[in-house]
């Protein structure tokens, strides 16, 4: 599979393993192309789930993670591509349905945008909130106080 | 049926013109709701009683769980993950240990994995028997909840003489076991699958053939094998729609493989199916834990697990088979004493998001009995 | 003033007339005072031995702690809705909430003025009473879409809404099955499956005490007559009128998992405590009808099998039996409570009410006395029976969808008793030649 996909892409796919779990890394170039093949040829007709990690320090900062399910092969796979801050990716949710809260909550934890998403807003966070949390430049009790104060009443913001 | 990825969000923008001068009505049901299991809130729109489509709004439980993760070491979010699906916090505390055992290439002993399989199947059962009282409340047999709670009450016993805790067990450690079994677990445990099996007959007694309860349940909320893989559904509700497909024979964890269990699968993936599915994991499980108290073998209960724990560079995806469906871990470590990324994937939350396509054309009576269906525990949907 | 004691008196010497029929306004007065303090003593006793009996049938004690096993937790109810604060939403209408309570009210009270509780214990006696109970017990639907709509909330509304279909789709059926009931009452030549009739008035009446003494003189309760067509009838009433008063299985308007509390969500404290009583008087106000039009009313069970003076004298005793043993009851609980100091004011409470309960009975066993209640108590009694349905349905059912409760209403229970009139129409009209004919052979 994964020899076929480089054929095809070359240079743009890394395939690894680690601990027993196959991940490879896609260039973000690749990919809506790369998981519409997944889920049509290769049958990832399950999308677990999309997060993200974000490495502040890298030249593009953020991770974006498919984990990816066959029920035909009762295999595992994950899917990852490297994005700079302020760079969107095309949405997954044409391919799996199931990617549209996912992709929602990676906006609203990290601020990464899905173009061609139905609905992209903000899913577990108020929608007037500002910041992405779960960015390593979030404090651990960072509020957006002014959210808190006008919503809440609570002055002290906390 | 519609495809799934073709539903349409709510148009909300004209919400003041439906009000009691057009056919069409917009309801807000939750946060504060005594049907929506916490605080879910679903924006209805109706026509009449006709459900045109739903939107679901979460996030009032939201306590930043992957947050805090990152900000404590590998033990001391252990507890942590006991909070988010609060009724089954033995599973969750289950797929935690083995996620980050796995990063550490540790493997807990097997009275370890045996006590483990006996814990987290009691929890099944009390997951589910919790699910049952509030879901035949929500379609109007107030007295099962009572009697599930009763015989829930034996489970949380154990527990509490197992960890003192009956909730929020924190029952497991990063490597396998804190406390020993107390004396006479052995016996607590067979005690409860003799009492409960009569008591599962009598649930079933109050509502399997109950002419009301079929009327509600059969042809409500219907949901295709297909529809449940397109929009990620796991657990008893994809098992109801004929997809035979359990984490625990799939991609046996923890000792699984030792254990003899069906997996149940229903025909038509209506609510009624969901129900008998899980009837009979409840029956499953006691089967399992039958076998493991059996086979108990002894031995030490800690695997080697260093002290400070720094788990090599790398990531790690873990699922297990929890109550409520597929329920991920996705850590990454950067070798340090903290996790760098703790990413939980919740069954409830990618579970809620088919109530909307379960729910169109349906009456708003059907929107709670599918809401109940779906079995959503709202801490785990927001984390 | 003396003309005032003649007057007053006057009325004790008719026998067998209720106050209204003698046209004697001290006694109606009275009578209706009576008749409301001893229903708001039923619905505070009911309330009690829902919760009770619910809870037992629920694994769970149910209330405790106010009084010897939970007596006075009515009483609390009443207090703690009574001292609420009022709330009435900003963007209600104001006059319309206000009236939408007193609207169910006054007519789950008013149709008691024709209940008869015993041949002369009633307020009064029409001539068109089945009639008038079924016309003003409906007006409360009217109470409870004005409240749905007064609330200006979608809830609410959507109760109200469901309410108002509900009622009417089932009182239709009620009706129908009402009158091939009142059909019954002039049907009576005829001796069919051997059992009481020949040679009754033809007394085709609305009258509620009239059909009461239509069954006495035929000598059977409706609910056996020309059987099964009693029985079907009776049985559609039994459905429907649960569907009317809003109970589980049919209690879709207030259903609590969906609407919340529908019709009644923003009402609270007092004003909630009134659709309350509605409620339960409503209930008691069907089950009546119920018990008048079927089982015979104020008529002691088996009037044909067990007849004579000993069975007579045996069935009196009963009144003052059952409180007799109520008050054992009480007794024997006393025994079994804690011996503790804490519990010595709750022991003496129950002591001092199985006391009360004793001395009822007793008083009840002077034949005096047994003679003149007798009927209330029978009547009471049925009644009672149609109440520990109530709660027993609710302990068993899941809550039917709306559009299964119209199914049930307009495919199952409006063809049956369609049905089931034609059927005793025809019957009515073929009956004399039949009579005719038996005479004939026999």
């Amino acid at each position: 599979m994964i020899a076929k996909f480089k054929r095809e892409y070359g240079s743009g796919i890394e395939a690894l393993t680690h601990l027993g779990q196959n991940y490879m890394v896609v260039d973000r170039s690749l990919m809506p192309a790369i998981l519409q093949l997944l889920r049509d040829d290769e049958k990832f007709d399950y999308c677990v789930d999309v997060t993200a990690v974000h490495y502040p320090k890298r030249e593009k900062p953020f991770d974006v993670v498919w984990v990816l399910y066959s029920f035909s092969r009762n295999e595992r796979i994950r899917v990852k591509t490297q994005i700079a801050d302020g760079e969107s990716l095309p949405s997954s949710v044409p391919i799996w349905a199931t990617a549209n809260w996912l992709e929602r909550e990676v906006y609203d934890m990290f601020g990464i945008r899905f173009d061609g998403h139905p609905d992209l807003k903000r899913i577990l966070l108020p929608d007037g909130w500002k910041g992405f949390p779960l960015r390593k430049d979030y404090g651990i009790l960072q509020q957006d106080n002014e959210w808190v104060q006008i919503n809440l009443g609570i002055e002290s913001g906390q | 049926m519609t495809d799934p990825r073709t539903l349409s969000p709510l148009d909300l923008d004209t919400r003041d013109k439906t009000y009691l001068d057009a056919n069409e009505l917009v309801i807000n049901m939750g946060p504060q709701h005594p049907a929506t299991h916490g605080v879910l809130r679903v924006i209805l729109r109706l026509d009449g009683e006709k459900v045109l489509g739903l939107e679901c709004v979460i996030g009032y439980l939201h306590r930043g769980v992957e947050k805090i993760a990152e900000n404590r070491t590998y033990t001391m979010f252990n507890p942590y993950v006991d909070r988010m699906d609060y009724v089954a916090a033995v599973s969750n505390g289950l797929g935690y240990c083995e996620a980050v055992e796995k990063l550490l290439s540790v493997e807990a002993p097997p009275r370890a994995q045996y006590i483990r399989v006996i814990l987290t199947e009691l929890n099944r059962i009390a997951s589910h028997q919790l699910w049952l009282g509030t879901h035949a409340l929500d379609i109007g047999a107030i007295t099962p909840l009572f009697y599930t709670f009763r015989d829930r009450e034996e489970i949380l016993k154990i527990f509490e003489r197992y960890c003192g805790a009956r909730l929020t067990t924190h029952a497991f450690r990063i490597g396998g076991l804190q406390y020993e079994a107390y004396d006479g677990f052995e016996k607590d445990v067979t005690t409860f699958c003799s009492f409960v099996k009569p008591k599962i007959d009598e649930y079933e007694e109050l509502l399997t053939t109950n002419r009301i309860w079929l009327e509600r349940t059969k042809g409500v909320g219907v949901i295709s094998g297909k529809d449940c893989i397109a929009l990620g559904v796991t657990g008893p509700v994809l098992r109801a729609s004929g997809v035979k497909w359990d984490l625990r024979k799939a991609q046996p964890y923890a000792n699984y493989k030792n254990f003899d269990f069906e997996v149940p699968v229903g025909a038509n993936g209506d609510t009624y199916d969901r129900y008998i599915v899980r009837m009979i994991e409840m029956r499953q499980s006691l089967r399992i834990i039958e076998q493991a108290v059996e086979a108990i073998p002894e031995g030490p209960i800690m695997a080697k697990v260093p002290k400070v724990m720094k788990p090599p560079v790398g990531e790690i995806y873990h699922s297990i088979e929890a109550p409520k469906g597929e329920l991920g871990y996705f850590i990454v470590s950067d070798g340090s004493t903290q996790p760098y990324r703790v990413r939980v994937r919740p069954p409830s939350f990618v579970n809620l998001q088919a109530l909307d396509l379960m729910c169109r054309d349906q009456l708003v009576a059907d929107v709670i009995a599918v809401i109940g269906t779906l079995d959503i525990v709202l801490g785990e949907v927001d984390r | 003033m003396n003309d005032i004691i003649v007057y007053i008196q006057s009325y004790l010497n008719t026998k067998d007339l209720t106050p209204g029929a003698a046209g004697n306004w001290f006694w109606a007065t009275v009578y209706i005072l009576l008749v409301f303090a001893g229903l708001s003593v039923a619905v505070i006793a009911m309330n009690w031995l829902e919760r009770k009996i619910l809870a037992h049938m629920q694994v769970r004690l149910g209330p405790m702690r106010v009084g010897p096993h939970g007596l006075l937790q009515p009483i609390a109810d009443a207090l703690k809705l009574l001292l609420k604060e009022d709330i009435m939403p900003a963007n209600a209408d104001k006059l319309v909430f206000w009236v939408a309570p007193f609207i169910v009210v006054l007519a789950a009270f008013t149709v008691f003025v024709v209940v008869p509780f015993g041949p002369a214990h009633a307020i009064t006696d029409m001539n068109i009473g089945i009639l008038f109970m079924l016309g003003v017990s409906s007006l409360s639907v009217l109470g409870i879409v004005t409240a749905g709509w007064a609330s200006n909330s979608h809830y609410p509304l959507i109760g109200a809404l469901r309410s108002s279909a509900q009622m009417v789709s089932y009182e239709v059926a009620m009706g129908l099955a009402v009158v091939s009931a009142i059909l019954l009452t002039s049907l009576h030549g005829l001796g069919l499956y051997g059992v009481g009739g020949a040679g009754a008035p033809d007394t085709g009446t609305l009258s509620m005490i009239g059909i009461v003494q239509a069954q006495q003189e035929q000598g059977v309760w409706f609910v056996f007559k020309f059987f099964p067509l009693g029985l079907i009838a009776f049985f559609i009433f039994a459905v429907a009128m649960v569907a009317e008063t809003n109970r589980a299985p049919f209690d879709l308007p207030e259903a609590e998992s969906e609407l919340t509390a529908g019709f009644h969500t923003e009402y609270s404290g007092f004003r909630w405590s009134l659709f309350f009583l509605a409620e339960y008087s409503a209930m008691i106000a069907v089950s009546s009808i119920a018990v008048t039009l079927w089982l015979g009313g104020w008529l002691r069970p088996f009037p044909n099998a067990l007849q004579g003076s000993t069975w007579d004298f045996i069935f009196s005793l009963c009144p003052g039996l059952t409180f007799l043993f109520l008050g054992a009851m009480c007794f024997w609980n006393v025994l079994r409570m804690p011996k503790h100091p804490l519990f010595k004011i709750q022991t003496i409470g129950l002591a001092g009410f199985g006391a009360v309960l004793a001395l009822v009975g007793l008083v009840l066993l002077l034949p005096a006395v047994s003679s003149r209640v007798g009927d209330i108590f029978w009547f009471s009694a049925k009644v009672a029976a149609f109440m520990y349905l109530y709660i027993w349905y609710r302990g068993t059912f899941p809550r039917y969808r709306f559009d299964q409760l119209m199914k049930v209403g307009w495919k199952v229970l409006l063809p049956t008793s369609l049905a089931l009139l034609i059927v005793t129409a025809a019957l009515a009209f073929i009956e004399p030649s039949i009579a005719e004919w038996m005479k004939r052979v026999l």
